[in-house]
């Protein structure tokens, strides 16, 4: 006991004496910073205000919003605050201000109808097409699509069909599904197409990802729900399967799907108070466009180059002031 | 469990001394007509396989789903008028508040100046005086060491968040809990009640409550603090209400003839009395709150769970476990802690303590060398702001490259065990459990659980299994189900082996502990890539991270039940010459029985409670629907019904193996106790 109480007070006395060690060479006061901080808010005054950015829960989206928010934040002056949320959440947080903007939005046909004016409570608002554009399709990944291009052809698909069977799959080829997020028909159009698939579902991007990339290098036989733009593209370049090709309201009633996806326009969804503000950042989402291959290469810094989202924003728009110049008149 | 550690909870006897009930006549009278169930079962589903199976495709769903929507639905178009949520949402903007005052005065900047108002130098000495304080040097050290990685390992602001989150979460539950374990300890009938509550909250996938908690508190740091309380409540008042009701009777009966009040007896006899058990209850509830930082990230709550998701979001098992063992290194810290802060209480209470002048001593030093800590925050910026290293990143990096090896190297030989349990143990059961018509796996179940548990384990199974049935999701109830028992006899074999080694050999024991300690506190999500990785998007992939998860427990519970078994018992055996192999099988293990079959039941409930987990990386069934439910607004009800179906689930398999282990209200202290208070992580003893 007695030991241990002095060997106590020796660490306090320890550690007093390295604390001013420390602090002998630690420069920096933090008095002269505070009133350089204080000089700094008088003379500002910024017309942007906040800007709350959700980020829903995919590289691209992340790439998508990191820009915009670091162009806010860097050449407007606005304070960024940047809120990680699945997309239904998201959209809950218009009517509340808690989020101003989500920046690519895939289609919800249901929250559409909850928050759009309208049948909803008119909490949020379409800001028009953000340039990307998403493809969502069946693929399969590249070494298969190079040794049986037949394949890329659904009508194909049954004959290797067990070829794709796995424990999971019930004798059947296995289909694999992708995270709920997205909406599938995957399951109705095996059904209607008479394919001698099972849906499983992965459950997660995250899931579908580490599988694709097995298979590639392993050479096993994987077929899935997949789509574009996503960064995992540019290490594993899945290739498209077609299915018969979608026309307007095909996909209406899901029972009965047996077509291919649409291309969707992702759009860019806003709460209309915040639309409505004089807040600067308005006109910047507004004008808000770029390409599949900006995204992806944004995406690509951060999925594979290990960045941070603020950095590989930063460096995109360090590199692309003039797209950029273009969004900011 | 250990024999006397982290106290009372320590049950000694999970299985005392005492004669043991006579169990070799039990086991095999049960056995039988369950295996005469079984095959009559496998008859009938021979015969009738593939009908009546209720089977509902992944992103269907039923009328009944879309009514529990329409309930979401309803308060979401209500929410600028309903009271309720006005009330609720104040209380959030004070939680709020709370936070962010919080953060400006340790971690985040305070306007105008660019540090917080006490700086990272400030922070980690108050810390460290604290530990001092209520414990001893060494939790101090090891508090220092704690503080100092969440920096050294570029993840302070973070740490101290989920630091934050936990604490806040931890204090309004003692404030909500501690009336609740008062009357749940001193009335049966509200023990009844709240019971069941209780259940529903700790089994209940927080996916499920998520968006309702967000459009009552909204979004962020309230969210997160609020769905903490949910899961972090249970613990505390069931086992502090334990503690309360187990004070001895003889002791209130003699106080009472001094003809004291309801408080006097509250608060001199039965709080003092029960303290050692409220503190294992408070070490639980904090280590639950803990355990809650990943999932609140999903609703913008701070904290670490942010960086683990996202190092999930570019399939980076490094940048995801840098936090995750961040995780894992507050869990100990606080836990080592409170239990070392309760043990010393303890003897000071009892007039133990030391020497007291030398203590004054030592604390009057550490508390100068505090203030002057602090003050020295508050002046440099770079004892203000916490250091960048890249040590973070060089570790993060080690681990990718440590698991690109391993998967390189164990791909191929992982596959094959993959596929073995699959064909012949997954594939099987559930073609037996799902494939046959509902009715008959419904009739099977209960005759099974009459079997095991007796009248009480038939009537809670008929209600859960009637109620699962009605939830419309029959199909993936029983694909869960098989999955859950598949886990849990992989999880008994793994804890008959290593607790049984653990109990026989003190070193492996002492090397062991902390890597379970580790699995138990590390965020499942940390270890989805790699297990992905290993077995691809399947059901095995869910068995195995639940394994990883509800193995420690089980393998401790039987560890601390095999050491209690009697020495003289095992002397006596000896000295007949049995071998060792007989001496585990032949008394070790039967008297350990206690402890198996309450092992048995934790690892249900743990592997159940990874369900959703399990819907992540393929597994499908309900742990998929209830991600489902979360992510798309409009199968919101799919989501809670499937929620609400595990519930049912969990209490099932709670009531069928309590039943099975004979616990009776009138049973002696022991088992009881350890069915009630669960583990605490600690040193073994």
């Amino acid at each position: 006991m007695r030991i241990a109480r002095s060997r106590g007070a020796r660490l306090g006395a320890l550690a007093a004496v390295a604390t001013l060690a420390l602090s002998a060479c630690g420069g920096g006061s933090v008095d002269d910073a505070t009133e350089a901080n204080e000089s700094q808010a008088a003379e500002g005054g910024g017309e942007c205000g906040d800007l709350q950015m959700a980020v829903n829960p995919w590289v691209g989206y992340e790439a998508s919003a990191y820009v915009v928010g670091t162009v806010a934040q860097d050449q407007l002056g606005c304070t960024v605050e940047y809120k990680e949320l699945k997309e239904d959440v998201s959209w809950q947080g218009f009517g509340t201000g808690e989020v101003d903007v989500v920046i690519e939005d895939w289609g919800h046909p249901d929250l559409e109808k909850k928050f759009f004016e309208g049948e909803g409570d008119g909490s949020a608002m379409d800001m028009g097409p953000q340039g990307n554009v998403g493809i969502i399709g069946w693929f399969v990944p590249p070494w298969l699509a190079e040794e049986h291009p037949e394949i890329l052809q659904y009508e194909n698909l049954n004959q290797f069909a067990q070829e794709f069977a796995t424990s999971e799959s019930d004798g059947k080829g296995q289909f694999l599904g992708a995270d709920p997020s997205f909406v599938q028909f995957d399951e109705a159009i095996v059904s209607n197409l008479d394919l001698d698939f099972k849906v499983v579902f992965s459950g997660s991007e995250a899931a579908s990802i580490e599988a694709f990339r097995k298979a590639e290098e392993n050479k096993e036989w994987v077929i899935g729900y997949w789509y574009e733009p996503q960064y995992f593209n540019a290490e594993v370049a899945m290739q498209r399967v077609a299915l018969p090709p979608y026309e307007e309201g095909c996909q209406d009633d899901p029972q009965t799907v047996a077509c291919d996806y649409p291309e969707t326009e992702l759009k860019k969804i806003v709460g209309t108070d915040w639309a409505a503000s004089d807040s600067t950042a308005v006109d910047l989402v507004q004008n808000f466009t770029w390409t599949n291959e900006d995204q992806n290469v944004v995406a690509g810094y951060i999925a594979s180059g290990g960045m941070s989202p603020e950095d590989a924003a930063a460096k995109w728009v360090e590199e692309n002031q003039d797209k950029v110049d273009a969004w900011l008149q | 469990m250990t024999t006397t550690a982290p106290a009372p909870a320590a049950p000694k006897p999970v299985e005392p001394g005492a004669e043991p009930p006579p169990p070799e006549r039990t086991r095999v009278s049960r056995w039988i007509p369950a295996a005469g169930v079984v095959a009559v079962w496998i008859v009938v589903w021979y015969f009738t396989k593939g009908t009546n199976t209720l089977a509902l495709p992944g992103v269907a769903r039923t009328d009944l789903h879309d009514e529990l929507t329409e309930i979401n639905n309803a308060l979401l178009a209500g929410r600028d008028t309903n009271p309720v949520m006005q009330f609720t949402n104040s209380i959030a903007d004070m939680l709020r508040s709370a936070f962010e005052w919080v953060q400006r005065m340790i971690v985040v900047p305070s306007p105008p100046r660019p540090v917080p108002e006490i700086g990272w130098l400030g922070v980690v000495a108050i810390a460290t005086y604290i530990g001092l304080m209520i414990a001893s040097w060494r939790i101090a050290v090891l508090v220092c060491l704690s503080f100092l990685s969440f920096g050294v390992l570029g993840f302070w602001q973070d740490s101290l968040d989920t630091l934050i989150v936990t604490g806040m979460s931890v204090a309004i539950v003692v404030v909500i809990g501690m009336p609740l374990a008062v009357l749940i300890g001193t009335s049966p009938r509200a023990n009844k009640v709240v019971t069941v509550v209780l259940d529903l909250l700790q089994t209940m996938p927080t996916f499920v409550y998520l968006l309702p908690v967000v459009l009552f508190f909204g979004i962020g740091v309230s969210a997160a603090v609020v769905s903490t309380i949910f899961y972090a409540l249970p613990p505390l008042v069931r086992i502090a209400g334990f503690g309360i009701r187990e004070v001895s009777t003889t002791t209130i009966e003699a106080t009472d003839s001094a003809g004291q009040t309801y408080w006097q007896r509250l608060r001199k006899v039965q709080l003092p009395m029960a303290r050692k058990t409220i503190i294992v209850g408070l070490n639980q509830t904090t280590l639950a709150a803990l355990s809650m930082a990943t999932l609140a990230a999903f609703v913008n709550g701070p904290g670490l769970g942010k960086p683990v998701l996202a190092g999930l979001r570019i399939n980076d098992v490094g940048a995801a476990f840098v936090p995750g063992v961040l995780i894992v290194v507050m869990a100990v810290m606080l836990d080592r802690t409170t239990t070392a802060a309760s043990e010393r209480a303890e003897k000071v209470a009892r007039g133990g303590g030391g020497n007291v002048r030398m203590r004054r001593i030592v604390l009057a030093v550490g508390a100068v060398a505090t203030l002057v800590a602090v003050y020295l925050s508050r002046t440099y910026l770079s004892l203000a702001e916490f250091p960048v290293y890249t040590i973070g990143d060089r570790l993060a990096d080690g681990v990718n490259e440590v698991m690109d090896w391993v998967t390189d190297t164990f791909g191929g030989v992982t596959e094959v065990f993959k596929d073995f349990v699959t064909n012949w143990l997954l594939n099987p059961m559930q073609s037996l459990l799902a494939e046959s018509p509902w009715y008959v796996s419904y009739v099977a179940i209960s005759a099974l659980a009459l079997v095991f548990g007796g009248m009480r384990a038939l009537v809670s199974t008929l209600v859960c299994l009637t109620g699962i049935w009605f939830f419309d999701l029959w199909h993936d109830a029983m694909i869960t189900l098989t999955m859950t028992l598949v886990a849990t006899v992989l999880v008994m074999v793994l804890a008959l082996v290593f607790g049984v080694w653990m109990a026989r050999d003190r070193r492996f024991d002492l090397g062991i502990r902390p890597l379970l300690d580790a699995g138990q506190t590390i965020p499942p999500f940390v270890y989805l890539i790699p297990v992905l990785a290993l077995f691809g998007p399947t059901r095995f992939t869910a068995i195995v991270a639940a394994i990883v998860y509800a193995a420690p427990a089980a393998i401790k519970l039987v560890a601390d039940g095999v050491k209690a078994v009697s020495p003289t018992t095992i002397e006596a055996g000896r000295s007949t010459g049995q071998t060792t192999w007989q001496e585990i099988t032949k008394v070790q293990l039967p008297m350990a029985r206690g402890s198996l079959v309450l092992a048995t039941n934790q690892g249900l409930l743990y592997v159940l409670s990874m369900t959703v987990i399990g819907g992540l990386v393929g597994a499908g069934a309900l742990g998929f629907d209830v991600v489902y439910g979360f992510s798309r607004s409009e199968a919101w009800g799919k989501g809670a019904a499937a929620g609400i179906t595990i519930v049912l689930l969990g209490v099932m398999l709670d009531r069928i193996t309590r039943a099975a282990a004979d616990m009776r209200r009138d049973d002696g202290p022991g088992p009881r106790r350890a069915f009630n208070i669960r583990l605490p992580i600690g040193p073994p003893r």
